[in-house]
């Protein structure tokens, strides 16, 4: 079985490597690179865990957290945070709204897949 | 029967009746019930004014101009029955500063001034003396025309006479030994004499009834009554001339003087002054005496024209001094007892008059002129004495002894050259110079110790030189060329016509020079400076706190006129208004003037200024204006010292708090300032720090899948580093243009700066970027046809504009179907650059946020696909560059619409160059 993984971030080539190292683990992947469209994105998709980048045009990825913890169809989806801010307040900020995780950018692509597999274990 | 002994003896008894009604007068006060305390007392007392001028020179003036004897009596009844009020506050204003005498009334007015005090003294001593003469003259001639009786003769020239054959010596010597009986018995604890104003009001009783009688026996014993006297008169042509007028149309203009003259002489001579002020009782008497005492006047003028022309017509053929008439006419008829009633009534004129002014005078002497000089001699350490009243005595006695020697010596030297009423007006002309400094003691603050003594010097030289200097040139003793011809034969120094003023009498004439002097230099040499602290204190004292000044004890009342001031002196004119102001509103009152002078007030007042000076010298203050003991100077110019200190301190500190609150004030400001900026700090290390590290992830990431992956295909591989290498390139311009902008931001930036012509720039950037434009297709369209458009700027950062905008216009025109044209023109003062394209447009609301850092148009990642490559900085550093050079960079832009990207730069003027390094 394969996990549904929902990419949100708004740098193409950050996209590119998540998208790559995603499905080289195996799992259903779909894209979206700003906050409404991954809020619709998600309705649709009903991913197991988002990788939600914070700094977005529009709509910003905590705006967006939010909006998912409020949906009841997709209570249990976990959600990493993705940031390239990474100080400490934001961090809370994040979790406080319901994120699961909270990486901050340049990330280790080997933690992040082990972090996102021991997530959907 | 009238023998000379028969009339030495009348004399010595009545003398003695005097001197008995004086010792038991003093007795009564002595014991608490004094005999002089009620209003017809003080109003007969007030009749000293009349002396022998009055008993025996007021006939010879009407004999000599028919009424012209009136306005010397004119000018004290309206003094009385209109100014009472002067004469009702200076009666406060001594008795609240215990004033002993016209001389110290003035020194004490102008800051207890002994110089002044001794100055008022030897006008008065000097001015006086004629005056005295007179009486003595009038004395010695009605002994020697009685000694003569039945017969009447009229007396020898006093000079004439060997000096111990004189009567008028000895009658000198009798009325200074009489007088210093009188006077200097004891040394009264008060100035007040009461045993001499009994006596002096007998004595006007007397002199009153002697002349009343000598009208009735005039009138109704000679004549058929009044209208048989002036009949007869008329009869008479040279008689019948005193009727009609006076000598010369002149004579009537003289009234005026007259009138103004004796009005002063009733109040300011020193006799006047001390039986009016300084012996007044009660001020309260004073409203029984405004109109008793021009009664008196009145009656002892009664008959006067009716003796007058009686004596005329009697005598004749002018061998009779027109001024013994009074004594004469009972002589003719043999009327003895009448004839005695006339002499004593005569000697109570003289009797009166000079013992009271030789006592008021030697009060001045003593206290003003002798004991100062004395206590300023160390050696004979009288500083240093307790007690010294026996040494005032004597100095008293002295005084009156001299006085009266002078007065003598005066007589025997003028004495002849005049008739009564010409040497008593040498005498008031004198004292009239004390009017300025008096009456504007009383009304005006503004008077200063140095205007007192300058008017009252220039008056009192003024009048020696035109009115007594005469008077003995006209006596002989002096050469009398001067008085014809002027002081060293200059014409215009003329004593009597002085700087060749002419048509007035010689009492005029004085009056009018000396009092011009007077008031020239009171007035003028006052407003040299304002009055000091002791001369404004005592200004107050008598301008404007008589009501106050006279109530007992410091918890008595004040008025407004006495607090306001010293209130204001302490807090300021304008808080202590406010103040009072408040007060009386707080009492339903309209304004502060409608207080009651009342102890609430008092209270008020000194709660006012605790607040100010503290509540002991509050105290001290309020009692230097309530009570009568004054407030010795140095205490007062310590408080004010203090006073003054305490108020610039609490002004600084007032001023001190103000600056610390504007200061706080800046500061706080300046840290929200610092605040903003430090948090602006944050959110741009924040927004590089993110714009840095999502190049770095993307690197990161591909680098660590190829790494761990060496099976990936190469095709992905190939791509994988191209986006690396794409990414390390963004990073690298990314981190040069964070430099830059903060090289422009920080002024640090270096510039070139030369004339530039835009043209050519945009030519080269079109260049540059060439095969950008071709690859991606975009048509690029240059119009940049109009040479000269020169502008001062540094070509490179210029270069560096116009890439940007080309660049950035060309990441958002579409491939193959993108325009971009660049246009170029100018007005006479600037040159205009745009570049338009046919992209997306950009909204509105964002037309302004791309101009700021790391913030793209928002809209255009909609339209994309891909997200536009570029870092956010171009467009702010574009707009620094073009600031610099005093130009503007804007966007215009609708969405759909395509953008056009415009900047203006002035036209090369030599303005320019102040801006170039």
């Amino acid at each position: 079985m394969s996990h549904r993984i929902l990419i949100v971030d708004d740098e193409p080539n950050i996209v590119i490597s998540l998208e790559y190292l995603m499905k080289k683990e195996g799992f259903q992947v779909v894209v979206a690179t700003n906050g409404d469209a991954a809020l619709e994105q998600a309705s649709a998709f009903l991913p197991e865990l988002i990788l939600l980048d914070v700094m977005m045009p529009k709509k910003s990825g905590f705006e967006v957290c939010q909006a998912l913890r409020a949906n009841p169809a997709l209570t249990g989806v976990k959600i990493i945070m993705l940031t390239a801010k990474g100080r400490e307040t934001e961090v809370t900020k994040g979790l406080a709204l319901g994120a699961d995780a909270y990486i901050t950018k340049p990330f280790s692509t080997k933690d992040l897949v082990l972090q996102i597999k021991s997530m959907l274990a | 029967m009238l023998q000379g002994w028969v009339i030495v003896l009348a004399s010595f008894v009545y003398l003695g009746i005097l001197f008995a009604i004086a010792w038991y007068a003093d007795r009564r006060a002595d014991s608490g019930r004094s005999l002089i305390a009620n209003p017809v007392v003080y109003a007969l007392s007030l009749g000293v004014y009349c002396t022998t001028w009055t008993f025996y020179g007021s006939v010879g003036r009407a004999a000599a101009s028919g009424i012209g004897f009136l306005p010397i009596y004119l000018g004290p009844t309206l003094l009385f029955a209109l100014a009472g009020f002067v004469l009702h506050k200076m009666i406060k204003v001594a008795k609240a500063n215990r004033i002993t005498s016209i001389a110290d009334f003035v020194a004490s007015r102008y800051g207890k001034s002994q110089l002044l005090g001794g100055l008022v003294t030897v006008i008065a001593v000097v001015g006086v003396i004629p005056y005295i003469a007179l009486q003595l003259k009038a004395v010695s001639n009605s002994f020697a025309i009685l000694a003569s009786y039945p017969e009447i003769i009229m007396p020898a020239k006093a000079g004439a006479v060997p000096l111990f054959q004189d009567s008028a010596l000895y009658v000198a010597m009798i009325l200074a030994a009489f007088t210093i009986l009188f006077g200097t018995r004891h040394l009264d604890a008060t100035e007040r004499h009461e045993g001499m104003v009994a006596a002096i009001a007998v004595e006007s009783t007397v002199k009153l009834i002697a002349f009343l009688a000598v009208g009735v026996f005039v009138v109704w014993g000679m004549h058929q009554g009044v209208g048989d006297i002036f009949a007869q008169a008329a009869a008479v042509p040279t008689v019948a001339r005193r009727l009609a007028t006076a000598d010369s149309p002149a004579a009537y203009g003289t009234w005026g003087t007259l009138i103004f003259l004796s009005l002063f002489a009733s109040l300011l001579l020193p006799r006047q002054f001390q039986i009016a002020v300084v012996e007044n009782v009660d001020a309260k008497h004073l409203s029984r005496a405004v109109w008793m005492f021009p009664l008196y006047l009145f009656l002892i003028n009664l008959f006067v024209l009716p003796v007058a022309l009686a004596g005329m017509m009697h005598f004749p053929n002018g061998t009779v001094d027109a001024d013994t008439f009074v004594l004469t006419l009972p002589m003719a008829h043999q009327q003895e007892a009448l004839t005695l009633l006339v002499y004593i009534g005569g000697l109570s004129a003289a009797t009166g008059m000079v013992i009271v002014e030789t006592i008021a005078l030697s009060t001045m002497v003593c206290n003003d002129l002798v004991m100062p000089l004395l206590l300023r001699l160390p050696m004979l350490g009288l500083a240093a004495r307790a007690d010294l009243s026996g040494l005032l005595l004597e100095i008293r006695r002295w005084a009156i002894a001299v006085i009266l020697c002078l007065g003598y010596l005066y007589f025997r030297v003028a004495g002849e050259a005049y008739a009564l009423v010409s040497i008593g007006l040498i005498s008031f002309a004198a004292v009239a110079q004390f009017a300025p400094v008096v009456i504007g003691g009383l009304f005006w603050k503004g008077g200063t110790r140095d205007g007192a003594l300058f008017g009252l010097a220039a008056g009192f030289a003024v009048w020696a030189y035109t009115l007594l200097l005469p008077s003995f040139a006209k006596s002989g003793w002096l050469p009398d060329g001067f008085i014809a011809h002027g002081l060293f034969g200059i014409d215009l120094l003329r004593p009597q016509h002085l700087f060749g003023l002419t048509g007035l009498d010689e009492i005029t004439h004085c009056l009018v020079w000396s009092l011009l002097a007077n008031l020239g230099g009171y007035i003028g040499v006052s407003l040299q400076r304002v009055p000091n602290v002791r001369e404004a204190r005592q200004a107050t004292l008598f301008v404007g706190g008589a009501e106050a000044a006279g109530l007992p004890g410091w918890h008595g009342s004040a008025g407004v006129a006495d607090l306001l001031p010293l209130a204001g002196r302490f807090l300021g004119a304008e808080r202590a208004q406010d103040a009072f102001t408040r007060h009386a509103q707080q009492r339903g009152l309209q304004s502060l003037h409608e207080l009651p002078a009342d102890t609430r007030l008092v209270n008020f007042a000194e709660t006012l200024l605790a607040g100010a000076i503290g509540s002991a010298s509050a105290r001290a203050m309020v009692a230097s204006v309530v009570t009568e003991e004054p407030l010795g100077i140095n205490e007062v110019m310590n408080i004010l010292d203090e006073a003054s200190q305490v108020r610039a301190y609490t002004r600084e500190l007032e001023q001190k708090s103000l600056e610390l609150t504007r200061a706080t004030a800046e500061l706080r400001e300046a840290n929200a300032r610092l605040r903003e900026l430090d948090r602006m700090k944050d959110d741009f290390i924040s927004t590089v720090t993110h714009e840095l590290r999502t190049p770095l992830t993307s690197i990161r990431a591909f680098s660590e899948m190829l790494h761990d992956d060496p099976k990936i295909d190469l095709a992905q591989r190939s791509r994988f580093l191209g986006i690396i290498v794409s990414e390390t390139v963004r990073l690298s311009r990314l981190i040069n243009q964070i430099l830059d902008l903060a090289k422009l931001e920080s002024g640090r930036a270096e510039w070139t700066v030369a004339a530039v012509d835009v043209a050519e720039v945009i030519r080269e950037a079109a260049e540059s970027l060439t095969a950008l434009f071709a690859e991606k297709h975009v048509t690029l369209e240059l119009d940049a046809s109009h040479p000269g458009l020169m502008v001062l700027a540094d070509r490179d950062r210029l270069m560096q504009v116009m890439v940007n905008l080309l660049s950035n216009a060309l990441k958002f025109v579409p491939a193959e179907s993108g325009r971009v044209k660049v246009g170029a023109g100018g007005t006479v003062n600037e040159v205009r650059v745009s570049v338009a394209d046919n992209g997306p447009g950009i909204q509105s609301e964002d037309q302004e946020v791309i101009f700021d850092k790391f913030r793209q148009g928002a809209g255009t990642t909609d339209v994309l696909t891909d997200k536009p490559q570029g870092t956010g900085l171009g467009l702010p550093i574009s707009r620094q560059i073009i600031e610099y050079f005093n130009g503007r960079l804007w966007v215009e832009s609708a969405p759909g619409a395509g953008a056009r990207f415009v900047f203006t730069l002035p036209r090369q003027a030599g303005d320019n160059d102040q801006n170039a390094d």
